[in-house]
């Protein structure tokens, strides 16, 4: 079933918690929905399901205009984040429960129930559980549970509100390679929430970004981590450094030195300057780089991330070296980003106009690959 | 022999063993406390409930159980029991209704005036129940609009069954929504959610998710209101006017017999009621003891 959300707008009492969001779902595709605390995205999955109503906007299932079909008429599954499982019903009663409140004419047998009921234990792989209450259950049992519910009515949309955030991360790892299986076995069009964006990346086909109640990027994980559209975007997924710039006749200045990228197309004035901590080159100093001085040096994991300041005004940056780097040591580094992005001067809401009249799309085209000189 | 695993010595075995048996966990009192701790407990309760309850059955059986069970048969004390059944027949179904209608209108939705509804429905605890009787004095009395506007078609309110109904109502209808209240909010709206998501519609999910979830708190609150609605002396007795064998409920007939000196048959009725307190109380017991698990999973999960 492909969901399309059109321009949707919900506000809580005056408060905008989404503002103008629209998506294009398509039928069996896997969608995380990620953001920070707060950003919208149980509102969005709750507008979706029909547990509220939008304030302005409309959403389709297929052609169909559902923004006035009840809960019950839009035929969503949907896990709730603490699982919300009926406590005085087994687990096979809980899995049956859709099934039983069907009016009379196509609610299938007692038999047939249980026999459904017990279908679903097995592909969430919990045969044997039927007759167990939820609170003799493990979370992460409960959780399989709450979803073998949700998919015995055979939603048309199944939604997930952080399905796994309650769980340790043992079993959260264990639960996401199972849902994705699970996704691929049954083909709904699944949307989940998260604030994991690892959890994100590695189990959805599609990832969309939110932030204060707007949808900042939508794309697959490569997309948003190798072109993320947005500061907000490059900072939210995955590590990120800053530096504030200025672009004159096509050239990146820090301060008073040229540090050695060159960009096309981009108006002269300050802009700032993304890239990976891991994504650097180390230089030998001289012109055309970015110089600090080593303020800290932590080991984490495989790799040693530095904290350099640099230039006058003393800004912070990190980057990442490998452990046995033999720059690693000293006390002052020179380096360049080997690949970055540059987004007009910082100051969010200047920025966020700006990707919408397009400039930040010459930026874009500006994005350059250095040759990797190492 | 252990071995320390932090310095690898081998540790001396005795101090263990002793270490262990001295250690108490840190919020168990110590022997003494807890002896006069229960010895408070235990005579408080002797003292001020047992006794008296004992008390009301010696008194009640002086002359024998024949003079006992004639003190029961009398026609005005079987007036007054007829009349307190019907009463709680009444007053408990409804304040049932009310009070689970209050519950969910208060723990489920967002409204203006919630929190002013909830402090009404705590009134009927902190008002004296004269007072609540009197309220319908003034409402229904012969001064009064209502009262002159009901006399002319024939309907008595006060000093009748309607009015001693309307009394206890009054009294115990904050005895459901109250215990229900705390248990509704406490559970929120997620588990009705899930049932709506899976096409319940409102009244299953009424019948099959609320309900369930909350019927050990609803059958407490309606134990707790029919001993209230049964037991009710003070509003009662403002607008019953003390008509023997008419508008006479069990403890006005208890006082009526008591100030006519006939001592049997004041405690005869009064075990009546004791005995409706201890059914109730054993009632409760039992009910917890039977569904203990299933209580406590409800209450914890
Ligand atoms: N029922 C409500 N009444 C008022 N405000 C609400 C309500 N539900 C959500 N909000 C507000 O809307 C905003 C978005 O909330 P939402 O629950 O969608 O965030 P979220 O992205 O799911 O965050 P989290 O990751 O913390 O669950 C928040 O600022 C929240 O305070
Ligand atoms: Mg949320």
């Amino acid at each position: 079933m492909d969901v399309s959300i059109r321009s949707v707008s919900k506000e809580f009492d005056g408060y905008p918690a989404l503002h103008d969001v629209s998506l294009d779902i398509r039928s069996g595709e896997l969608i995380a929905l990620l953001g920070p605390s707060g950003s919208g995205k149980t509102t969005l999955l709750r507008l979706i399901a029909g547990l509220e109503r939008p304030t302005a906007g409309a959403i389709f299932f297929g052609d169909e205009d559902a923004s006035h079909r009840t809960v019950q008429e839009r035929n969503v599954g949907f896990v709730f984040q603490h699982y919300a499982l009926f406590r005085h019903m087994t687990v096979a009663e809980n899995i049956g429960f859709g099934l039983k409140v069907r009016p009379a004419a196509n609610r299938p047998s007692k038999r047939e129930i249980r026999r459904r009921a017990s279908e679903l234990l097995d592909l969430v792989q919990l045969s044997g559980l039927e007759d167990r209450y939820p609170s003799q259950l493990s979370g992460g049992q409960r959780q399989r549970v709450a979803l073998a519910r949700a998919l015995a009515i055979e939603p048309r949309v199944l939604l997930l509100d952080e399905p796994f955030g309650a769980l340790d991360a043992q079993v959260r790892r264990e639960l996401r390679r199972w849902l994705r299986e699970i996704h691929d076995r049954t083909g709904h069009t699944t949307v989940f929430v998260t604030h994991d964006q690892e959890e994100a990346l590695e189990l959805a086909d599609r990832v969309v970004v939110m932030s204060r109640g707007r949808i900042e990027q939508v794309g697959s994980a490569d997309d948003v981590y190798d072109r993320p559209n947005s500061p907000f975007v490059f900072g939210f997924i995955g590590d990120s450094s800053v530096l504030p710039v200025r672009v004159e006749n096509g050239k990146l200045w820090l301060q008073d030195r040229f540090i050695g990228i060159e960009v096309r197309d981009v108006p002269d004035g300050p802009a700032s300057l993304y890239f990976r901590p891991h994504d650097v080159e180390l230089l030998d100093g001289g012109g055309g780089c970015i110089a600090g001085t080593v303020t800290a040096s932590r080991r984490v994991a495989g790799t040693r991330r530095v904290e350099l300041e640099v230039g006058g005004a003393r800004e912070r940056v990190e980057i990442e070296l490998p452990v046995d780097h033999p720059e690693a040591a000293n006390s002052r580094i020179s380096f360049r980003p080997r690949r970055w992005k540059l987004f007009p001067a910082s100051g969010g809401t200047a920025a966020l106009s700006a990707t919408d009249d397009g400039s930040a799309g010459k930026a874009d085209e500006a994005e350059l690959m250095l040759a990797a000189s190492l | 022999m252990s071995v320390d695993t932090l310095t690898g010595m081998p540790r001396p075995a005795a101090a263990r063993p002793a270490a262990a048996h001295s250690f108490r966990r840190p919020t168990t009192e110590g022997p003494l406390a807890k002896a006069i701790l229960i010895t408070i407990a235990l005579g408080f309760l002797a003292l001020f409930l047992v006794l008296p309850l004992i008390a009301v059955f010696i008194e009640a059986f002086r002359k024998g159980a024949g003079e006992f069970l004639a003190a029961l048969g009398e026609p005005d004390t079987l007036a007054a029991i007829r009349l307190t059944l019907t009463v709680a027949a009444i007053a408990v179904p409804l304040n049932l209704v009310f009070g689970v209608a209050a519950a969910w209108a208060i723990a489920k939705f967002e409204f203006k005036g919630k929190a002013f509804l909830t402090t009404l429905i705590d009134l009927p605890f902190s008002v004296s129940p004269v007072i609540s009787g009197l309220v319908y004095v003034l409402l229904f009395g012969t001064g009064s609009v209502l009262g002159t506007w009901l006399k002319a078609h024939g309907i008595e309110i006060l000093f009748a069954v309607p009015g001693i109904v309307l009394a206890t109502v009054f009294v115990t209808f904050p005895f459901v929504a109250r215990e229900l209240i705390p248990l509704m909010q406490d559970q929120g709206t997620g588990d009705e959610e899930a049932a709506l998501s899976l096409g319940a519609s409102g009244w299953q999910t009424f019948r099959y998710v609320t309900l369930p979830n909350i019927k050990w708190g609803l059958l407490y609150g309606v134990l707790l209101c029919n001993a209230r609605a049964m037991g009710e002396f003070g509003a009662v007795s403002v607008v019953s006017g003390h008509i023997r064998g008419l508008t006479n409920t069990m403890p006005l007939h208890v006082e009526i017999l008591y100030n006519e000196y006939n001592f049997v048959a004041a405690f005869a009725v009064s075990t009546l009621l004791a005995s409706l307190a201890l059914v109730t109380l054993v009632f409760k017991s039992f009910l917890e003891y039977r569904y203990g698990d299933e209580i406590a999973a409800t209450a914890k999960h």
